[in-house]
């Protein structure tokens, strides 16, 4: 005899049977809930604050570049150049994002909560490493991607003025990469060594200003190679010093100047960039290898 | 089949600090108390299980599974309610289950449904929608345990559950427990350093201190001995044991209160009979278990 409808019973606890999802859906629940969580979405209003000011900032900066430009036909700024000057932005975006991803997970003690799950020890930093790597990577493309759109849209040379420009924005989005990697792996591996965010948005700052001081001593000191070898000393010089020489012209066009003097020592430059990033990703794995267990 | 099973389970902090000594213990799935003193190695038992930390030397088992070789296996069917304060202030508890659910591989739509599930089993209704930070610390620890009941689990593993719990919350905790273990079919593991409360929900009970184990067993075994009345009177006590006795009664004396087997019923008839013939002021009449500490009574000061 069925039971009759209309009738609401407490059915108990049920056991679940379903399927249970392996490590690459884990990691990137946890990669999208990083995401979400940079740019303050599902949080409090107060938390979307910050990032969405900055964004409104870089896209702000872009559409006025895009608008001069289509006005007096005169490129005000390449991709590159774009995300090069917006890097005191990003210095504080990382400085406000990456405590907010690590930090808070470190002072609440939610850790635990996460490591008695079926998750590997690495991909938690991964996935929150992954995560600011692509915001900020969103942070600096976006606004490139409305450039490339407006610049697209007002050519006069109908289809290859188009393909010109794809050429130009894609080094340009490549560079956006490498500005964020660098940035996302030093923040978050600063963060992820404190459990206040005051002070780790404070060490974040602190990592990238006051290492520019250095770089300003080494250039002035009378050796040529101590001087092309200087911007080796700051994290953002060093991603200019790479900028300038895998991209060349398109990150300084001809005659305009500027640009890092890195005379011949382009190459290093490149692999003290690739050594960085893995020296940020390693130090950040160990250290979770030690958070993990306690 | 056996739920946990060690066998010379040994950790040592850096060589010097022993968590656990040649700890040697077998227990079937039901409600089980770990019980010992603070730094007796629970928490360190617990990790070792989990498989956060590696044993310095013997061997484990969880569910049939070695945590040491297969810790995401033991872990995808284990839940886990830590100790101390372990939830962000500014997600509400329903989103952080329901994160949590899919951290445990757990798809979307079931983490979600599955989260409000567990929260109401737990008993959060509304509540459920503010933010952590504003709970109740009764609240905070029923959020702990919902996320370790979010995906299924069948083995809980749960640290100090009661800490920082008034009378009356430590009671709803502990029948929640309870309820776990008996109408949910999952199998806890309860630590504690209170013996008198986990014994009232244990079917099993495993006592450590300084990391080596003092007794594990059944607990109806442990309190095979009969019930006792507990009787107390404001006066006149000598001439109750007296009259009692008389009786046939095997009457002990406890300070003010004189412990009474309770055969059946009809004891209390008898008692209340003697008490009502002399006349006496009865303060109280309880019936009392014998408690599990005083097994531990004469072993426990050793260790002082």
């Amino acid at each position: 005899m069925s039971e009759p409808t209309g009738v609401i019973h407490d059915i108990g606890y049920q056991r679940y049977t379903g399927p249970r999802l392996g490590r690459r859906h884990v990691f990137g629940a946890l990669y999208l809930h990083g995401l979400r969580t940079v740019f303050g979405l599902g949080r409090t209003a107060k938390a979307k604050i910050f990032p969405w000011l900055v964004v409104g900032i870089v896209t702000l900066v872009a559409a006025g570049i895009t608008a001069v430009r289509s006005q007096i036909g005169e490129v005000v700024m390449t991709y590159a150049q774009f995300a090069d000057s917006m890097s005191w932005l990003v210095i504080f975006f990382v400085a406000v994002a990456a405590p907010e991803l690590v930090s808070r997970d470190l002072r609440s003690g939610v850790l635990p909560l996460y490591f008695s799950r079926p998750l590997p020890r690495d991909d938690y930093p991964l996935a929150k490493l992954l995560a600011l790597v692509s915001a900020i990577w969103l942070l600096l493309g976006g606004p490139q991607l409305v450039m490339f759109l407006g610049a697209a849209f007002t050519t006069d040379k109908g289809m290859s003025g188009v393909w010109d420009e794809l050429l130009d924005l894609l080094p340009g989005l490549l560079y956006a990469g490498l500005w964020a990697a660098v940035f996302a792996s030093i923040g978050l591996l600063v963060a992820s060594l404190t459990g206040k965010r005051a002070f780790a948005a404070g060490g974040i700052v602190a990592v990238f200003l006051m290492t520019t001081p250095i770089v300003g001593t080494l250039s002035i000191l009378p050796s040529r190679t101590i001087n092309e070898l200087a911007f080796l000393a700051s994290p953002s010089t060093l991603v200019g010093g790479v900028g300038t020489w895998a991209l060349g012209d398109l990150l300084v066009p001809e005659g305009r100047g500027g640009g890092v003097p890195i005379g011949d020592f382009g190459p290093v430059y490149g692999v003290a960039a690739v050594l960085l990033v893995a020296a940020c990703v390693a130090l950040l794995l160990l250290r979770y290898r030690k958070v993990a267990a306690r | 089949m056996t739920l946990i099973a060690t066998e010379s389970l040994t950790k040592t902090y850096g060589g010097r600090v022993t968590a656990l000594a040649d700890l040697t213990v077998s227990v079937e799935p039901g409600i089980i108390g770990l019980v010992g003193a603070n730094g007796a190695g629970k928490s360190t038992l617990i990790k070792i299980l989990l498989g956060l930390l590696p044993p310095t030397s013997g061997r484990v088992s969880v569910l049939g599974l070695d945590p040491t070789t297969a810790p995401a296996a033991v872990r995808a069917r284990v839940g886990y309610m830590p100790e101390h304060d372990a939830l962000p202030p500014d997600l509400s508890a329903a989103e952080l289950v329901t994160h949590l659910g899919r951290i445990s591989g757990l798809p979307r739509t079931v983490a979600r449904e599955r989260a409000s599930e567990a929260l109401r089993h737990v008993g959060l209704y509304e509540e459920r929608y503010r933010p952590v930070g504003g709970y109740s610390t009764g609240m905070k620890q029923r959020v702990k345990l919902a996320q370790a009941l979010v995906h299924d689990p069948d083995l809980l593993l749960l640290d100090e559950p009661t800490n920082g719990l008034d009378p009356a919350g430590r009671d709803a905790m502990l029948a929640l427990i309870q309820r776990i273990g008996t109408e949910f079919g999952i199998s806890v593991l309860v630590c504690s350093h209170l013996l008198g409360e986990v014994e009232r929900i244990c079917d099993t009970l495993v006592a450590i201190d300084g990391g080596r184990l003092l007794r594990a067993d059944r607990i109806a075994a442990m309190t095979s001995a009969t019930d006792v009345l507990a009787v107390e009177v404001s006066e006149g006590t000598d001439d109750l044991a007296a009259r009692l006795a008389a009786l046939d009664l095997p009457v002990a004396r406890e300070g003010r209160l004189l412990l009474v087997p309770l055969a059946d019923d009809a004891t209390y008839d008898l008692i209340l009979g003697a008490v009502a013939e002399l006349d006496l002021p009865l303060h109280r009449l309880d019936q009392r278990r014998h408690r599990v500490a005083e097994l531990f009574a004469t072993r426990e000061p050793s260790h002082v």
